[in-house]
């Protein structure tokens, strides 16, 4: 579950991928949790905050979780 | 206070110059399916084997159904069983509380087999067999009429067994999207449907329950949905206005495409389709806004097929050779083809290897085993450096494929459900010659 070191990451959600020239926008908590992941936190840290922010059950997160990590795996996004 | 969630996600901006010939990601091998290994499964099943993910099954299924309950209060989806109808499968979606959507007799049977409730089956297509719609009354099942034949022989019946029928009428329009499906049901635009409806509501042991369309597969449309679910409401306002028959509900099938790339397209399926939320705001707008009274909003049947499983089926094979044509081109053959691929077809599906391969890359002819010109599985696709028995994975084949397949030269391989927890199942056997010939029977001068 780690970014890929060179992606560069904007506040508002842009995401830049300089080894293939792919960009990417997110949606804010997409953004927030690249935030987490770039700033080295664990799976378990980054969830745990997300559940303490955010009205979602922990089912629900789980699954979107891994929905979301589908998507950055996808995109060529994760350090795999 | 907490803040408001949304699940998190991320889309891809198309800008610069277009790849039609992938991305680095198109070679990242697959070496694992739902964590299991792809060398694993070939052991253990053989090669080529068809692996489907329940966790991928599951969670299109619960994301479709989310896309529409968020918007509207009433909503049931229906599994179109001719889509993948291994009884695994359907159970599966029945557990997640879908009903069934039937096409054929046999398809019925397995429905109720899978221990669906009759009046959640909807019965659906041009043939259904007398024994069959007789079965469908008994068991007070959704029959969608589609044509006057059947609405004739289905009037016959209930009379025979004294019984009435639940039925819906199949109906078909001009949505702006071309050719017209109009073989099938009743067309709206000449009043051929309202004839239909008024024949139905005169008729003594017909209750007409509802109204129903498809209007093609893998729509790339969702105004088509719009124009559909507009012409539909037309018919359930008159149904309840004219004919004081408010119908209970509206089905409008099937189509949503899967995010698999058709042969020709420019862009890649995951960057042009429209999502199921896409589909799902244009449907449940046009009803919400149609003017229905919030307590007779009629339920919203979905009959998806593809959208919510194509991308949870593999099929995993193994190269038997390297060859170079005769104009220099490389071909590669596999031990699958358009056999048991029918969707190659179709679609330029995504293939990956199953090991770390080297950076170097060549654009190769995807052939299959058959003795067939025809069978051509990828007609230029770029892969790395593949060598006899390296195995690759293709992607998105879960739709279809395993209910069109054909027994053809090669024997049907193994299907293989991994569950929730990473195990594997084997959920259809690899065919044997014992099965192949059980049905065959020698005239006794041939013994
Ligand atoms: C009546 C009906 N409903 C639903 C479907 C499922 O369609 P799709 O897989 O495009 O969602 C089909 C497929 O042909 C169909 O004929």
């Amino acid at each position: 579950m780690k970014l890929k070191a060179n992606i560069a990451t904007s506040e508002n959600g842009f995401i830049f991928n300089p080894a293939t020239g792919d960009s990417f926008t997110s949606n804010a908590i997409a953004a927030e949790i690249l935030g987490y992941m770039k700033s080295g936190g664990s799976e378990e840290e980054i969830k745990k905050k997300i559940l303490e922010n955010y009205d979602v059950e922990p089912n629900q997160f789980e699954r979107d979780w891994d929905d979301y990590m589908l998507q950055l795996k996808e995109a060529n996004l994760l350090d795999l | 206070m907490k803040q408001k969630y949304e699940r998190p996600t991320i889309r891809k901006m198309n800008t610069g110059l277009m790849n039609k010939f992938g991305t680095r990601t198109d070679f990242d091998p697959v070496e694992t399916i739902d964590g299991v290994q792809v060398k694993s499964l070939v052991a253990e099943y053989g090669s080529p084997v068809f692996v489907l993910s329940e966790k991928q099954i599951r969670r299109n299924y619960q994301a479709a159904v989310r896309s529409f309950k968020t918007r509207y209060p009433k909503v049931q989806f229906a599994w179109s069983y001719k889509t993948n109808y291994l009884n695994a499968v359907c159970r599966v979606f029945h557990q997640e509380g879908s009903w069934a959507e039937v096409v054929s007799g046999f398809e019925y049977h397995k429905a109720l087999g899978n221990g669906v409730a009759g009046n959640q089956i909807i019965f659906n297509g041009p043939d259904k067999k007398e024994a069959d719609l007789t079965l469908a009354v008994e068991n007070h099942s959704l029959i969608h009429i589609d044509h006057y034949d059947e609405l004739y022989l289905l009037i016959d019946i209930c009379k025979r067994i004294n019984k009435t029928a639940k039925v819906a009428i199949r109906v078909n329009f001009d949505t702006g999207v071309y050719p017209i499906w109009d073989r099938f049901g009743f067309n709206y635009e000449n009043g051929q449907a309202w004839a239909a409806i008024n024949k139905i509501i005169t008729a003594e042991n017909l209750e007409l329950v509802g109204l129903h369309c498809h209007i093609g597969t893998f729509m790339l449309s969702t105004a088509a949905y719009s124009v559909a679910a507009t012409k539909l409401c037309d018919l359930a306002m008159r149904c309840k206005m004219e004919l004081q028959n408010p119908v209970q509900y509206l089905d409008l099938g099937g189509g949503f495409p899967s995010t698999n790339t058709l042969k020709g397209a420019y862009l890649p399926g995951v960057d042009t389709v429209p999502s199921v939320e896409d589909f799902a705001e244009a449907i449940t707008n046009t009803i919400l806004n149609f003017g229905f009274a919030a307590d007779e909003l009629p339920l919203l049947i979905l009959e998806s097929g593809r959208v919510l499983i194509d991308d949870a089926g593999y099929l995993v094979g193994s190269v038997l050779a390297n060859k170079r044509l005769s104009d220099g081109r490389r071909a590669t053959i596999l031990d699958f083809g358009i056999n048991i691929l029918f969707t190659s077809n179709w679609y330029d599906h995504k293939i990956s290897v199953a090991k770390e391969a080297g950076q170097y890359t060549e654009e190769t002819v995807l052939f299959g085993p058959l003795c067939m010109n025809i069978d051509v599985v990828r007609e230029s696709i770029t892969l790395p450096l593949l060598e006899r028995g390296d195995q690759v994975v293709v992607h998105k084949v879960g739709a279809y494929n395993m209910t069109q397949w054909m027994q053809f030269i090669n024997m049907r391989p193994a299907v293989v459900l991994i569950d929730m927890q990473g195990k594997s199942h084997q959920i259809r056997k690899p065919e044997t010659l014992a099965y192949l010939e059980m049905m065959e029977e020698i005239p006794e001068y041939l013994k």
